[in-house]
């Protein structure tokens, strides 16, 4: 059984007293200890749908659809489910530790918190926490748990937050931009880290981020979100090989290649859409280089194709097609 | 890296609709209508204030006196009107005079730093060692009871309190490009500070004035209250919460009552006029 | 945290010394004669002799000074020529009024401003009406609430007395009710706007987030992470409060009759007892000055980033 399972998951969001659609139609699985990376623009929704697999939205958000875990509704969830849900079987990693720790409580406050808020002893809980934060790389995690967050840098902040999420033992972890806040010289080793501790226990992981090259290099999945819609999703090894949905060979050609740089870079013409602003065709439409009268009219269906699905129309006569660049030799 | 963030083009946000803000209409009725009061308080006031009647004492509301009448037979209805005078002279020379002191030493602060700054700030320091009211008592017991005491001694006493809030404001001005550009400019020092760092500040002194006059007004009515500041029989607010007390125990609370209540009103007033307009000034600086 | 401690201590003493320059001087900047000023209504020859004889007027200033101060530190607050006796005699049996009064106060302010506070951000409906009400609340003078209260409960409802302040502690808590919310009404509103607004900025923060991802009680979310931050800019804020307390207290008091620190400055200032005016205000002052170093330590304690000394 899949550890999630995200069935046409619509979310609406209250914007000054009128309902505004922020995400469109995701239906996405994860399978047990499969890393999937969830990859989008800002406002395209990625991060409202990791909140939204542990219910963290703001209040008022409307949620469409289904989102299972090990085949229970998290929607269905009364308080103490949910309770339990989110202490044993979830965790998340979130973009900015600084922000995301509360200053004024200790390290150690901060990562027992959770096992003592479900009964752990706190002796057994302290020789984990300590455990862990040597796994992650902190050094003298004893002295650690004494420190407040003030006195750490970003790169331990954030493995601070890892050894947390991975302190309750969860089956599914989330990871909204972890690195994406830190310096670049410590992106990486952040990343190792996560990566490494996650294949070690076998950890499903939902992994949300604007880079795609990242996406690829850590997940076995890519799952492409644009205006709220998931357009395409792939085996992660299969993006470069296979493009099949133009706004994926669109991201992939506007970023620089270290190896053999092009004289000019690529960028996708028109600005990105926010989910609520989308129109009856596909999302991407005014901005596709290849769309067609039906893409303005109907909206595609997310639809099987070779080892993934993919969202577009012309999907099967453009294969082959699609170069690492937005604009094709003829134009249009 | 194959980075997401594609180029933006911002989308020029949807203007707000301008949507009447009833806070600031009904407030701003009630400030305008006190002034008004003030202005024409012979025109308005049935009675004369100080016209005593001891045949007519503590009476209740009648045709002959639409709010009743205090201990001494005199028409409060009168007294009220009459009493808006003082009650808003007072508050309004203390927040002018502390506002306008405050903002000349902010700006003279913020321009020039160094010991001139530190000295401002210590000496406002050691003023916010008191409380505006023991200040003012100190004031009345070295220049004995009246207005002019209390209203210089708060004068000073707001002047810290504003001149921090101005400070702040005009060091961020003086540290905004724009401030580099006029000097690189060539324009003078006094030019810069008038005609830009003061219109900027501008908005912040505003609000800050009308939330402050609140206190200013409840400091000074209070001092008055305790025989310190205008003296009877002079129609004041605060006097009069004072004088109708010993009514009270008779059962006649009407003229501590309704001078209360229109002390209650002018402070609602002004603090949800302040307060909202300071809303809406963040609501425009965040956007 | 030492050398942070350390520099707001130095500070604290500077403020007090400057402070008490000031009043004392208030003296000799005061309109008139120092003697005649000291003596109050009652300049006659002899009583001028008499404080030409025991305050040396016409030492330098700062000696003056320095002989005051060493008395003031010694518990000796100076002669009222007007009662004819010294000051510390005269306030040591109105200084356990006043104290209660303001803890009195106090505490109805931290209690009821942070029920009020915490429940207007967390709950929608209660939070407008107790928005309305803080807003109502705010203008109300302590001494318009007090003969609000007097006129309600002493007179048409006879459960409080109008007058005192009680002998032993049961009747003085029943005397000292009605001026001691007279005295919180508008700080509670402050109080409970000033927490409203720090819960919703706390509530609204990522680490709050972060906690409830984690599958932290509500109630834990609450009291461990939202109330526990914000009271740092609710502590920080509270220097006004503490300024409101002691001047309401002056009010207050008179208004109730209540024979206290409060009652006793303004009956000196309209004896014109300058002796004892200045007694007064500087306790008041200093009183002032050393809570709100208290508060500033308090929120050293409550935020660790203060203690690194950062902003």
């Amino acid at each position: 059984m899949n550890v999630l399972e995200i069935n046409h998951l619509a979310v609406e969001l209250p914007v000054e007293g009128a309902l505004r659609r922020v995400l469109h139609d995701v239906t996405l699985s994860i399978g047990p200890g499969e890393a999937v990376g969830l990859v989008g623009e800002s406002g395209a929704g990625k991060s409202m749908a990791s909140r939204a697999v542990i219910r963290l939205l703001p209040a008022g958000a409307v949620v469409h659809g289904d989102i299972r875990y090990s085949g229970d509704s998290v929607l269905a969830m009364d308080r103490a489910a949910l309770r339990h849900f989110r202490t044993h079987d979830v965790a998340m990693v979130f973009q900015d530790p600084r922000a995301h720790i509360n200053p004024v409580r200790t390290i150690g406050d901060f990562l027992l918190e959770a096992l003592l808020e479900r009964g752990e002893r706190r002796d057994d809980a302290r020789a984990a926490v300590i455990a862990l934060l040597a796994a992650v790389g902190v050094s003298e995690p004893e002295r650690r748990l004494r420190q407040f967050p003030h006195e750490l840098s970003g790169g331990l902040l954030q493995r601070v937050m890892i050894a947390a999420a991975l302190a309750v033992s969860p089956t599914l972890l989330l990871a909204d931009e972890p690195t994406t806040a830190l310096d670049v010289t410590t992106q990486s080793d952040v990343m190792v880290i996560l990566d490494a501790r996650r294949r070690e226990r076998g950890l499903a992981m939902l992994f949300v981020t604007h880079d795609l090259e990242l996406a690829a290099a850590v997940c076995d999945r890519i799952a492409v979100l644009y205006a709220g819609f998931l357009v395409e999703d792939a085996p992660a090894g299969d993006l470069h090989r296979n493009l099949r949905h133009p706004y994926t060979a669109g991201l992939l050609a506007s970023r620089p290649d270290p190896v053999a740089p092009r004289p000019r870079l690529a960028a996708i013409p028109g600005r990105p859409l926010s989910a609520f602003e989308v129109g009856a065709g596909c999302a991407f439409a005014p901005r596709c280089a290849f769309a067609v009268e039906r893409c303005h009219l109907e909206r595609p269906e997310l639809r099987a194709l070779d080892a993934g699905r993919v969202a577009c129309h012309r999907a099967e006569e453009l294969a082959g097609q699609l170069a690492l660049s937005p604009t094709p030799g003829g134009g249009e | 890296m194959a980075t997401l963030e594609a180029p933006l083009v911002a989308t020029p946000a949807p203007r707000p609709r301008r949507r009447p803000d009833w806070v600031v209409l009904s407030t701003g009725t009630v400030i305008a209508l006190l002034v008004l009061m003030a202005v024409f308080a012979p025109l308005l006031a049935p009675d004369n204030p100080d016209y005593a009647n001891i045949l007519a004492t503590n009476q209740g509301p009648s045709a002959a006196h639409l709010l009743g009448t205090d201990s001494f037979g005199r028409d409060l209805l009168s007294r009220l009107i009459y009493g808006v005078r003082l009650s808003l002279l007072g508050p309004a020379l203390i927040i002018l005079i502390a506002t306008l002191v405050g903002t000349v030493l902010a700006i003279l602060s913020a321009w020039y730093g160094g010991w001139f700054d530190r000295v401002v700030s210590r000496v406002a320091d050691i003023l916010f060692a008191f409380p505006g009211l023991i200040f003012a008592m100190l004031a009345v017991a070295m220049f004995g009871p009246g207005l002019v005491a209390p209203v210089v001694a708060l004068s000073i006493s707001y002047t810290p309190y504003l001149m921090r809030v101005i400070r702040a404001e005009a060091l961020r001005q003086r540290n905004l490009p724009y401030v580099a550009a006029c000097y690189v400019g060539g324009l003078s020092v006094r030019t810069i500070c008038t005609r830009h760092i003061l219109r900027n500040v501008m908005p912040l002194l505003v609000v800050q004035a009308a939330l402050s006059f609140g206190y200013a007004l409840v400091d000074l009515a209070a001092v008055s209250y305790l025989g310190l500041g205008v003296q009877p029989p002079t129609p004041e607010w605060g006097v009069m919460v004072s004088t109708g007390q010993s009514a009270i125990l008779a059962g006649h609370p009407q003229e501590s009552l309704l001078a209360g209540l229109m002390i209650v009103i002018t402070v609602v007033a002004f603090n949800l006029l302040g307060d909202r307009l300071a809303s809406r000034q963040k609501g425009t600086v965040r956007a | 945290m030492w050398k942070v401690i350390g520099e707001r201590a130095v500070s604290l003493v500077v403020t007090l010394l400057v402070a008490s320059v000031g009043i004392y001087g208030a003296l000799f900047l005061a309109p008139g004669n120092p003697a005649t000023l000291l003596a109050g209504g009652h300049a006659t020859p002899a009583v001028l002799a008499a404080i030409e004889r025991t305050e040396h007027l016409n030492e330098p200033f700062f000696t003056r000074y320095w002989d005051w101060l060493v008395g003031v530190l010694h518990g000796n607050l100076g002669q009222s020529f007007v009662y004819r006796e010294p000051v510390t005699t005269l306030l040591a049996g109105r200084v356990g009024n006043t104290v209660f009064l303001v803890l009195y106060a106090a505490t109805l302010i931290i209690a009821g401003g942070v029920v009020l506070g915490l429940l207007a951000a967390l709950d929608r409906r209660a939070g407008a009406a107790i928005t309305v009400l803080t807003s109502v609340g705010l203008g109300i003078p302590s001494f318009v609430a007090a003969i609000a209260l007097i006129t309600v409960f002493s007179v048409k409802l006879g459960w409080f007395p109008v007058f005192g302040s009680g002998t032993d502690l049961l009747s003085q808590l029943w005397h000292l009710t009605l001026p001691a919310v007279a005295l919180a009404i508008s700080w509670t509103a402050y109080t409970a706007q000033l927490t409203k607004a720090a819960v919703r900025e706390e509530l609204g923060r990522e680490h709050v987030e972060t906690a409830r991802s984690r599958g932290i009680s509500r109630r834990h979310v609450i009291l461990r992470h939202v109330l526990r931050n914000a009271m740092i800019p609710i502590t920080t804020v509270s220097g006004l409060t503490v300024a409101g307390l002691i001047a309401g207290d002056v009010v207050v008091e008179q208004a109730f009759g209540i024979n206290g620190l409060g009652s006793f400055l303004v009956q000196s200032t309209l004896q014109k007892d300058f002796a004892s005016v200045q007694a007064v205000s500087l306790i008041l002052v200093a009183t002032f000055v050393i809570v709100n170093g208290l508060v500033d330590l308090w929120s050293l304690v409550l935020d660790p980033r203060l203690r690194a000394g950062r902003a």
